[in-house]
């Protein structure tokens, strides 16, 4: 297997990971969704920096492994249109993911305070927060964007 | 224009976007099942979540790769060609797939039993052997992404 070949599978192996970090917190916003206690809250907190540590993972190892192989490979170039699509989206996915993880960072902060105050029973305004309708508008974009990533690498419109 | 770069027809590509989205899917599910089952620590709401992010997402997306690689092998002719002409990538593709799936199953039926066992508030004994299976199914599935990807031999 060629330097080129390891890079292409580094960029796709980045893709899996970008994804799985997006699937799982799929499954923790459905999880989420009947949580109204600090301390449930929080136990949800080691999952969430697991998909925090791969989705980071995959956005920087799908854009320098990709900007790599566009460079190294003959008959690809950083300036056409399928590539040039693929950064742009990139970069959208990226930002709106960030903002979706600092919509979802309001209910462990309210589930410490509520904590730190005694209180550990069930209550509505934590239960409101983990179920953010704004944090699942934000995470759905961002998890169309990363489809519309994967459409656009599989199919490489105009190359 | 290097190997690399070749264009595949259009025809391959929508089974091909299947085939690489039940896989992401499917080790999606793996990490979140796994994660929650190794940082539960005998929680058995995240016990029960390691469990059916294996079952509801894992599951329907190796079903979801599986379909899709036998439609892009079958659209790229892989079926008429003899088998000791067959690349080595293809060959551990198919093997981890299906090895994987049938494991995948049976870490499902343990886990399964397991969620049944801490409802009846007895040990998450069987969920740990959940976890050791999920972690192994995440390292074959890297390895089975990393021989698609770099296609070696």
């Amino acid at each position: 297997m060629g330097f080129d070949q390891w890079m292409l599978a580094f960029h796709v192996l980045s893709a899996f990971s970008l994804i799985a970090g997006l699937v799982v917190f799929w499954v923790l916003i459905i999880a989420g969704r009947r949580i109204d206690t600090p301390a449930d809250t929080l136990r949800l907190g080691p999952v969430a920096r697991v998909g925090t540590a791969t989705v980071t993972a995959g956005m920087i190892g799908t854009i320098v492994f990709g900007v790599y192989l566009a460079f190294a490979i003959d008959g690809y170039a950083i300036w056409d249109g399928w590539i040039i699509a693929a950064i742009v989206l990139w970069a959208i996915g990226s930002a709106v993911g960030r903002r979706t993880g600092e919509e979802y960072l309001h209910a462990p902060k309210k589930a410490i305070e509520l904590e730190a105050a005694g209180q550990t029973g069930p209550n509505a305004e934590l239960l409101a927060l983990n179920r953010t309708s704004r944090g699942v508008l934000l995470h759905s974009v961002t998890s169309l964007v990363a489809l519309l990533l994967l459409i656009d690498m599989i199919w490489k419109p105009g190359a | 224009m290097s190997v690399l770069a070749v264009v595949r027809p259009d025809s391959w590509n929508f089974p091909l976007y299947l085939h690489v989205l039940g896989a992401m899917i499917l080790v999606g599910g793996l990490v979140a099942g796994a994660s929650a089952l190794a940082f539960a620590r005998g929680d058995a709401r995240m016990l029960r979540l390691g469990f059916w992010a294996l079952m509801l997402v894992s599951f329907p997306g190796w079903v979801l790769m599986r379909i899709g690689a036998e439609w892009i092998y079958s659209r790229e002719g892989w079926n008429h060609v003899p088998d000791n002409l067959r690349p080595d990538w293809l060959g551990i593709g198919f093997l981890i797939a299906d090895v994987g799936g049938l494991v995948l199953v049976i870490t499902l039926i343990i886990g399964g039993i397991g969620v049944r066992r801490i409802q009846a508030g007895k040990g998450p004994g069987l969920l740990k052997a959940t976890l050791v299976l999920s972690l192994l199914l995440l390292a074959a599935y890297v390895v089975a992404v990393w021989a698609m990807a770099g296609k070696p031999g």
